[in-house]
């Protein structure tokens, strides 16, 4: 009977028995359908009487007419008794959630689906959905749409709208180990090909510029092997980059005159600062000038340190908490007093030209150095991207690319005692507005302000197990309670539930694969020697015309 | 289709079930096998529920006769009247009729005539009887002075051998039963138990 499901034939479960549009309807499986085939998060259609229904399995489960069959059980021994009772005394029961509807005439089917807003009549048809369900749900590729994964023992291609998805800050989420990376590698990739938007990434443990490691050890190409002409990759780290032989373009130095009060004040908890000397910050700064504070305040020496903090009426214990959180900045050996090149601009100009910039930060994994840097350069990218925007409603300049700026550990800068303060939470909140939007990665969603939470347009999930990440990803889902029971039976790898902005119902995804020498081909990547024929080719195709 | 095989004759009837007596001592057909008889234009369709063999006449019982006989035939060669005041009577439970070519699992209008002739019937007409359960509920829920399940179960053994595949006729009576006595899973177990 399975084999049936991925022909355009589709296969019948059941029928509607009873249920409600928050519950979800249940379906009496047919006798013929054993319960060990379903598995929740895979889509069902339901044909109505006057439209069709779109759902997913959200529970699957066991039923008897007579309870008394449970307490006797009957002689299944037996392959004649079982045979009758499958189906008729004993049954399986599905509890689906209908997502979407699809009106009965022409106009309805060209409209394509809308959220469902009844449940279909009693004793309703339930197929599996056919591939041509989900396309027609889904969209099949093409500019905008960018192929993520495939629904759940089907080979159809769910397609993301990126071009939906970038408008919107979005989350992916996931346990270690589950593959968030690599489906952030791919999302990164959908909106390079589709080139909806530019991205910024902040590769924690650089893995997506130049090369990434499967959990096996094997290396898969990262961003710039695939498109090098459309990834730049800046490092904090030469050194190491050097000795990963990774091709870098830009290396971002910072200047001490480039760290302002603020960016002490989120690093609190990194550097052990007590609350009185980030004040304290703020009193150094207006002392010796946003620019030369840090500077002056690493040079000072013992005696004029006192001189100082009697001056500016500073304790003396407060001092000293903040002298040793400042120098820990001095372990970090891209900070230098002043820096050669402006890496903000640098990062502009390529983000201007389209180029996705992606900032290793090699040996510096610390949260010190990533939330100092990425909190630095995101906020005066995003004041000129603010600037922009605001210069463009003048209608002085060109709308510029949308951004998309890509963290991990989001916790770390959405948590609720920091979002308020950080540029991520800004950009969080205020969405599409001047065209920058967050990707944020992050192992414990928990972690982040409920706020900012509610505001992510589109979540991506991979397996999550404790009961609070999985509540706080599905906050303001629609059945969410069903969606918590598929979400939490998400295999290991490779799988993830979509629900959200950029897809029209919520849909577990086997992950599109990713690694292979055929998956980079689909991806667009072409090998040097074909790369060299296109090139001669195109040169060739020049001049004939 | 063999000639019809003429076996018995209508002797009492009701609307839900007559009473048949053959022709032949012991010429009775199988329990739960199905007969009919035709009141026009119905043929009434019916299962064998009860077979007895008796004294013709109520005020003589029969007695036993073969203390010196050998085998039981010779009792029969020795007295041959026996075979003339003994008979063999059967009770049919009415579950449906046929009128032209349609076919109807439940009670005719007009019961069973009184002397009406009394058939078997042929594999044909059984599959096509047969191909609807319907007829089982008239037979699960009748009040018969012998078990409704041994008839039920007799019944449906002798239906699928008409059927090209008598184990798949069997599994779709044994779903057809298992909805009508959902409620009754003791009762279930041991009627499936008897047609497997």
């Amino acid at each position: 009977m399975m084999e049936g499901q991925n022909s355009e034939e589709r296969a019948r479960l059941g029928t509607v028995v009873s249920g409600s549009l928050n519950r979800g309807v249940e379906v009496k499986l047919d006798a013929s359908v054993s319960v060990e085939d379903m598995a929740v998060g895979r889509y069902v259609a339901i044909e109505g009487e006057k439209r069709r229904f779109f759902g997913m399995i959200t529970d699957v489960s066991l039923e008897t007419v007579d309870p008394r069959a449970a307490i006797t059980p009957p002689d299944i021994s037996d392959p004649f008794i079982a045979q009758v009772i499958t189906g008729t005394t004993t049954y399986g029961k599905l509890r689906v959630l209908p997502m979407l509807t699809i009106g009965g005439d022409a106009a309805s089917i060209l409209e394509g689906p809308h959220p469902a807003k009844t449940v279909p009549t009693h004793f309703s048809e339930v197929k599996l959905a056919s591939q041509r369900d989900v396309e027609l749900v889904f969209g099949a590729e093409d500019e905008k749409r960018f192929y993520v994964g495939t629904p759940l023992d089907m080979e159809t291609r769910v397609c993301l709208n990126v071009s939906e998805f970038v408008k919107r800050s979005n989350g992916v989420f996931g346990k270690s180990g589950t593959g968030k990376t690599f489906l952030t590698r791919l999302l990164l990739i959908g909106m390079l090909q589709k080139q909806v938007a530019v991205s910024l990434v902040f590769d924690m443990h650089s893995e997506y510029g130049w090369e990434g490691k499967t959990e096996k050890g094997y290396k898969v190409k990262g961003l710039k092997q695939l498109f090098p002409s459309k990834v730049a990759i800046f490092t904090l780290d030469e050194e190491s980059s050097r000795r990963r032989k990774v091709s870098t373009d830009v290396v971002v130095r910072i200047g001490y005159d480039e760290i302002e009060p603020e960016d002490i004040e989120l690093l609190r908890q990194t550097l052990n600062l007590t609350e009185a000397s980030t004040q304290a910050v703020y009193q150094l700064a207006r002392e010796f000038g946003d620019r030369k504070w840090l500077e002056t305040v690493l040079n000072l020496t013992e005696d004029a340190s006192k001189q100082l903090i009697s001056r500016l009426n500073i304790h003396d214990s407060t001092y000293r908490n903040l002298r040793r959180g400042l120098e820990n900045l001095r372990r970090f050996s891209f900070l230098i007093p002043r820096a050669p090149d402006n890496s903000v601009r640098r990062i502009l100009e390529y983000l201007d030209r389209g180029i996705n910039v992606i900032l290793e930060f090699g040996r510096f994994e610390d949260f010190a150095a990533y939330i100092l840097v990425a909190n630095l350069l995101s906020r005066r990218i995003y004041a000129k991207y603010r600037e922009n925007a605001e210069r463009e409603m003048g209608g002085e300049v060109a709308p510029s690319h949308p951004l998309v700026i890509t963290i991990e550990e989001a916790h770390r800068f959405l948590n609720s005692e920091v979002s308020a303060r950080t540029i991520f939470g800004r950009i969080a909140r205020e969405m599409r507005k001047y065209n920058v939007t967050l990707l944020v990665i992050d192992q414990r969603p928990s972690g982040i302000d409920g706020e900012v939470m509610s505001q992510l347009g589109t979540k991506i999930t991979c397996l999550l197990d404790d009961e609070r990440d999985i509540d706080s990803v599905l906050t303001g889902a629609a059945g969410k309670s069903e969606l918590k029971s598929v979400l939490s039976k998400l295999e290991t790898k490779q799988q993830a539930l979509i629900f959200g902005h950029a897809v029209p119902m919520p849909v577990v995804i086997k992950t599109r694969e990713y690694g292979s020498a055929q998956s980079y081909k689909e991806l667009g990547f072409l090998e040097a020697a074909e790369l060299k024929r296109k090139t001669e080719k195109d040169i060739e195709d020049l001049w004939a015309s | 289709m063999e000639p019809r095989k003429k076996i018995a004759e209508v002797v009492e009837t009701s609307s839900a079930e007559f009473t048949a007596q053959c022709y032949k001592l012991d010429g009775a057909p199988p329990l739960g096998s199905l007969v009919k008889t035709k009141n026009e234009p119905f043929e009434i369709y019916g299962v064998v529920y009860n077979v007895e063999t008796h004294s013709l006449d109520p005020g003589r019982r029969v007695v036993a006769r073969g203390e010196n006989m050998k085998t039981e035939g010779e009792i029969f060669r020795a007295n041959p009247q026996l075979a003339r005041l003994l008979r063999t009577d059967f009770k049919v439970l009415v579950v449906g009729y046929g009128q032209g070519d349609s076919l109807y699992h439940y009670l005719p209008q007009k019961p069973a005539p009184i002397h009406g002739f009394v058939y078997t019937c042929q594999l044909e007409e059984v599959r096509a009887f047969t191909r609807s359960l319907d007829f089982l509920s008239l037979l699960v829920d009748a009040r018969l002075p012998i078990s409704v399940d041994e008839v039920a179960a007799a019944c449906l053994r002798h239906a699928s051998e008409a059927h090209p595949d008598p184990q798949v006729f069997l599994i779709k009576a044994g779903k057809e039963l298992a909805c009508m006595l959902s409620s009754d899973a003791k009762r279930l177990n041991s009627l499936l138990k008897r047609i497997r």
